[in-house]
């Protein structure tokens, strides 16, 4: 089930370079939204919506949270947008992260602008997930307060070592499965990134969910426009990131 | 209220709007919206013989007012489409325009034979499309092969023949000719037009595929003018559409020439773009004491 309609930002925040963060009021919206599904959002100039993973939800509220980066035109106007004005949002799209029981454990992966959704599944689980983000350097850093007020359990990398520690996420993964291996890995970055914890978790016998990206027209399924190869029983195919995802199984993907 | 309704070769609609083929699916995705019911009509995804993979990503790209397309006509072929999304589609209260695309004049004469007996109400043959590297295009862009095809499949089949074009031709009113002389019943017009958008970073292409094809507002003024060339060139039915995104747009379209018409890639920006078209055609013809829309078909008067 989605809606679309007309949503009013109540907060805005600047959260690092190029990166806002808007939390909206969308009561209708709100109440059908799990984690890892997106919202589609118009920009008034651009003809094709914007598709934004959902960071944060509060079910009591009727708000959600979406944090995103300038890539481009149009989410540059999409930052411009102020407290008080509406957007037009259809969601909630997609299929979200399968959740496990709230006791088991977990680690998410989030590398870059891909760490939002994170904040969504590893609120879920509380003091049992374990939240690994990564950043290009410091002033890109995001979330890592929101982590911990949520109980999560932090570890920030940073590639040059401006902030945490000095590495990729990967690496951290890897020492945290020599301690503990977990019930589920859920990731969200650049495909380089998700590609190697897809692999890292096939090598422990983890599961695995990954949330991705393309290009995307319709949001809904009918286009057929955001394909990624999909592979079941042995047989490829195109699936579609907006209806078959953003969050697929790691091995169901051919990255 | 006003009387939307129209005859569209012998086929009865409620209203003159049809959602796209390619645009809309087989009218699974937006009935958390609104029933499918509202609609006149659905022409359907692009079905081919066996199911088609399409095209690898990226398959779209924005434009200025429009979007690029390289999808490729991915489907789960004619076999999928009978048992699973027709009967879907006979719930409700709509035309079903089935549009079909084959590889080779063959194919496209099995697939129509495949159709003979169901409820479908229409055939809309692609010969238009640019995304497939055999047939599609290239039957559309060839007078000759445009009128064989027509002709095999004129003969395969019991239900009106609409034969969708492509605007990718020197003359489309040739091509409009040739395929009407074949037989077809009517023809819809336009398909998308090739384009190609590249990223200055990367210098690549945006789409995978290099090229795709352009739909959206962008295209509207083109489309509004093989609709009327080619309305004044024929004396069977014209389906118009490319780049329709408002009820204005419809009119406009119908002005020039076309029956009924369809609309497509503007439902990616407002999903209710079909209802609001609908809603804004009654509110339109009650202001202008238009009766029956079919009453402005063709009534632009040319300088």
């Amino acid at each position: 089930m989605y809606t679309q309609g007309m949503y009013e930002i109540i907060k805005k925040e600047q959260i690092a370079e190029d990166t806002f963060d808007l939390t909206l009021s969308c009561r209708d919206l709100c109440d059908l939204v799990n984690p890892g599904q997106f919202v589609h959002i118009s920009v008034p100039g651009f003809f094709l919506r914007r598709p934004i993973s959902i960071c944060g939800i509060d079910k009591d509220s009727g708000t959600i949270r979406i944090v995103f980066q300038i890539k481009g035109k149009g989410t540059d106007a999409l930052s411009k947008f102020e407290v008080g004005e509406q957007l037009d949002m259809l969601g909630p799209l997609g299929i979200g992260f399968k959740l496990l029981e709230s006791d088991k454990k977990v680690i998410t992966v989030g590398g870059g602008i891909g760490t939002p959704p994170m904040l969504a599944v590893a609120k879920y689980y509380g003091k049992n997930a374990t939240a690994i983000s990564g950043f290009r350097t410091k002033d890109l850093v995001i979330l890592q307060d929101d982590f911990k007020a949520q109980n999560n359990k932090t570890i920030l990398c940073t590639d040059d070592g401006t902030a945490g520690e000095k590495g990729f996420v990967t690496d951290a993964l890897a020492r945290c499965l020599k301690e503990e291996k977990p019930d589920m890995i859920y990731a969200c970055g650049p495909v380089v990134m998700l590609k190697a914890v897809s692999e890292i978790a096939r090598n422990n016998e983890i599961s695995c969910q990954i949330s991705l990206e393309e290009r995307m027209a319709c949001g809904v399924g009918a286009c057929l426009g955001c394909a990624v190869k999909m592979t079941r029983g042995g047989r490829e195919f195109y699936g579609h990131v907006c209806k078959n995802g953003p969050v697929f199984d790691s091995k169901e993907v051919v990255l | 209220m006003a009387d939307l309704s129209v005859k569209f070769c012998g086929v009865d609609m409620k209203n003159p709007l049809i959602t796209a083929s390619g645009a809309y699916g087989y009218g699974r995705e937006y009935t958390d919206l609104y029933s499918l019911s509202k609609i006149g009509g659905i022409s359907t995804k692009g079905t081919t013989l066996y199911e088609k993979d399409g095209n690898p990503p990226p398959r779209i790209a924005e434009t200025p007012c429009g979007m690029l397309n390289s999808v490729g006509l991915q489907n789960g072929g004619i076999k999928k489409f009978l048992a699973y999304e027709l009967p879907n589609l006979e719930k409700n209260n709509l035309a079903v325009v089935a549009n079909v695309a084959g590889g080779t004049i063959e194919e496209c004469v099995e697939l129509v034979s495949m159709l003979e007996g169901t409820s479908v109400n229409i055939i809309e043959l692609n010969i238009s499309c640019p995304n497939v590297k055999q047939g599609g295009a290239a039957f559309g862009t060839n007078k000759d092969c445009a009128a064989e095809i027509t002709k095999a499949v004129k003969n395969a089949t019991s239900k009106p023949l609409m034969v969708k074009l492509s605007p990718n031709v020197t003359s489309i009113v040739d091509i409009a000719k040739a395929v009407e002389a074949e037989g077809a019943d009517a023809i819809s017009l336009i398909n998308t037009l090739l384009g190609m958008r590249i990223d200055i970073k990367s210098r690549r292409p945006i789409l995978k595929n290099n090229v795709g094809g352009l739909s959206g507002p962008a295209v509207f003024p083109i489309a509004v003018r093989m609709v009327w060339q080619v309305a004044n060139a024929v004396d069977i039915p014209v389906c118009g559409m490319g780049g329709i995104s408002c009820a204005e747009d419809a009119i406009e379209m119908m002005m020039a020439g076309a029956e009924c018409f369809q609309i497509g890639a503007v439902m990616f920006n407002d999903p209710y773009a079909p209802v609001k078209i609908i809603d804004g055609l009654n509110e339109w013809c009650d202001k202008n004491g238009v009766k029956n829309i079919s009453e402005i078909v063709g009534t632009v008067k040319p300088w």
